[in-house]
């Protein structure tokens, strides 16, 4: 009853401009400006303004010089070329950037999720003196600030004489406060029958984990696989600490070597090699967006360790 | 007598032998299962910030045998330095012009998404995009940007007849250069946030309002924005966070240069012990902003504790 007095109390002129005449005022949500013009021009130009720079970055990789270096700019290149890429692999190894990241980001997720599965069932289903103490205990490392620990953690590496290996890479990501809070959340909301059938059927724990929980656990994991991925694909600082030799080095810190003391070494190289680092996580965002975006708005809000 | 029987009800009385079997199998289980996680918790999470306070007490290069002990000399030397206190300036400027404008216009994204115009999915998929992609890339990309003679940057100001500054190794301009990169990676991150927020919004009270005869501006400024308040704070809180430990724009774009004039804590803390083997130094700077950072996270929790009341 409310809601067609509202419309008719309302300037018509809203629902003419719009491009659908069938739009209803059930349609038009609260909170919402009406449809017109002006939104869709805010709409793009945020658009714009996040696009452009990728656009750049994407043709810039593949201009030529002459094209990079021209003034007015050349907004679209007309020549397309491979030598900016080739250059980067001569001025860098990018296939050892390439393999570390990749070494470290599957070994180091693999790792991550697959105690953060083991810890979250043992939270969840297992019993054990003074639990609730520990998973508080657990999750209070969620406050300790990333930053302040990049020394200590170094020394500690550096005792262990892990510096430059993949082991000292890996070794402090693996820690998971947050994916273990997430998967046990989960787990504790499976039905609770499934799991008084699988102790009648006489399956030990590991049994149980292993074909009821995890499989029923599928877009959970999966979010908690996506955000540890992400991360150790990105990561910065550590690699950047821990590592001392070019062939040890990932992607992103390979992009610095690219820049040389005085400058950069190429526009267009430099492109090229950020490219490579951007391309894969643009891919897996673009295939996977609603599981990282719930994953990452939830590391969020627990500090993302 | 009693005290006995309540400790023994405590421990399940009835349970069988093959029951306390399973049990004791479950906690031995339980260890195996959690152990490792925890430890590597405690190794690289909880003793860094003991042994990070103990360092700050001493002096020590990396290379020498131990850390000799001076106590809060490394402190009195930080507060003390018109350096570390310019640092702590920077910082400031840093947290507040990052966390305050990446909210402001993670709302205004955030009321345009919520219209549904069509094309929005895309466009809100879009403006995320940077939250996935490395700091480092991002800062590569935006020095190109930046870059006085061939950026995309100069574009704009021959537009309006001006020269570009030569943002990065101006100090008047690398500052502003590195907060416009840090909020165009973290914006679409708030605008997604808010706009969970505005979905979960009960609609009888906007409707209500409506009634009422209130305009756009009144529904926003008196309904929206304080039915918002706790999204609000929990932004705050975790970019103001993220926003102190800002590090891969910096190192790749400046290097916390020219001169100090993008030097922020996380910055200064990295540089100490890195490039100068400063440990004892760096340790009590790494104090510093874990004592500001711990306030800020107790701060959320009174907050999460005083929203569950109510």
């Amino acid at each position: 009853m409310a809601a067609p007095t509202t419309t008719a109390s309302r300037p018509r002129n809203s629902d003419v401009a719009a491009p659908t005449p069938g739009l209803t005022k059930r349609r038009r949500r609260q909170g919402s400006l009406g449809r017109s013009w002006w939104g869709f021009l805010l709409l793009a130009a945020a658009a714009l303004a996040f696009i452009i720079p990728l656009y750049m970055l994407v043709t810039t990789a593949f201009k030529t010089n002459a094209e990079i270096y021209a003034w007015p700019m050349r907004f679209f290149p007309s020549e397309f070329t491979w030598t900016n890429l080739r250059t980067a692999w001569e001025v860098a190894p990018f296939d050892a950037f390439i393999k570390n990241s990749v070494l470290v980001t599957l070994i180091g997720s693999v790792a991550k999720v697959t105690l953060a599965v083991f810890t979250a069932y043992a939270f969840a289903f297992l019993p054990f003196p003074g639990k609730k103490g520990l998973f508080l205990v657990m999750l209070g490392a969620l406050m300790v600030p990333g930053h302040v620990t990049l020394l200590v953690n170094y020394i500690t590496i550096g005792n262990l004489g892990l510096i430059n290996t993949y082991a000292g890479l890996i070794l402090p990501g693996v820690a998971s406060a947050f994916g273990t809070f997430l998967l046990r959340q989960h787990f504790m909301s499976l039905p609770g029958e499934v799991f008084e059938a699988a102790e009648l059927d006489g399956a030990g724990h590991f049994r149980t984990l292993r074909s009821l929980v995890v499989p029923m656990s599928v877009p959970a994991i999966a979010t908690v696989a996506l955000v540890a991925v992400i991360d150790e694909w990105n990561s910065f600082v550590w690699p950047l600490i821990i590592t001392n030799s070019v062939n040890m080095r990932t992607l992103p810190i390979g992009l610095m070597y690219l820049k040389a003391n005085d400058g950069v070494t190429s526009w267009g190289v430099l492109m090229s090699g950020t490219l490579i680092v951007v391309l894969p996580m643009l891919l897996v965002f673009l295939f996977a967006q609603r599981y990282i975006v719930t994953g990452l708005t939830g590391a969020a809000a627990g500090g993302g360790r | 007598m009693t005290g006995l029987a309540t400790s023994k009800a405590h421990s399940t009385p009835r349970m069988s032998a093959t029951y306390r079997k399973r049990h004791r199998r479950g906690v031995a289980l339980f260890a195996l299962f959690a152990f490792p996680n925890l430890a590597l918790i405690a190794v690289f999470a909880y003793w860094p910030v003991l042994e990070n306070l103990y360092l700050s007490l001493t002096r020590w290069d990396f290379i020498g045998p131990a850390p000799v002990f001076i106590g809060l000399e490394n402190y009195v030397q930080l507060f003390t330095s018109a350096t570390f206190l310019d640092v702590l300036r920077i910082t400031l400027i840093w947290v507040v012009v990052v966390v305050g404008v990446s909210l402001v216009l993670g709302i205004a994204l955030a009321s345009l998404f919520s219209m549904k115009l069509p094309g929005t999915t895309l466009v809100t998929g879009i403006v995320f995009a940077p939250h996935v992609i490395a700091g480092a890339a991002i800062a590569a990309v935006w020095l190109f940007i930046f870059d006085p003679n061939y950026g995309l940057a100069r574009v704009f100001f021959n537009a309006v007849g001006l020269n570009s500054p030569s943002w990065i190794t101006d100090a008047a301009w690398a500052l502003p250069a590195l907060l416009i990169v840090s909020i165009w990676k973290g914006v679409g991150f708030v605008s997604i946030v808010y706009l969970a927020g505005m979905q979960g919004m009960p609609s009888d009270v906007l409707e209500a309002a409506r009634l009422d005869g209130a305009n756009r501006w009144q529904l926003f400024r008196r309904i929206i924005l304080p039915l918002l308040s706790p999204t609000t704070f929990f932004l705050v809180i975790t970019q103001t966070i993220g926003a102190f430990q800002a590090f891969d724009v910096i190192a790749v774009m400046t290097g916390g240069g020219p001169a100090s004039a993008t030097t922020t804590l996380s910055w200064f803390i990295y540089d100490q012990a890195f490039n100068r083997s400063n440990v004892g130094y760096s340790a009590a700077a790494g104090t510093v902003m874990f004592v500001l950072l711990m306030a800020i996270t107790i701060l959320q929790f009174r907050f999460v504790e005083r929203k569950v009341h109510y």
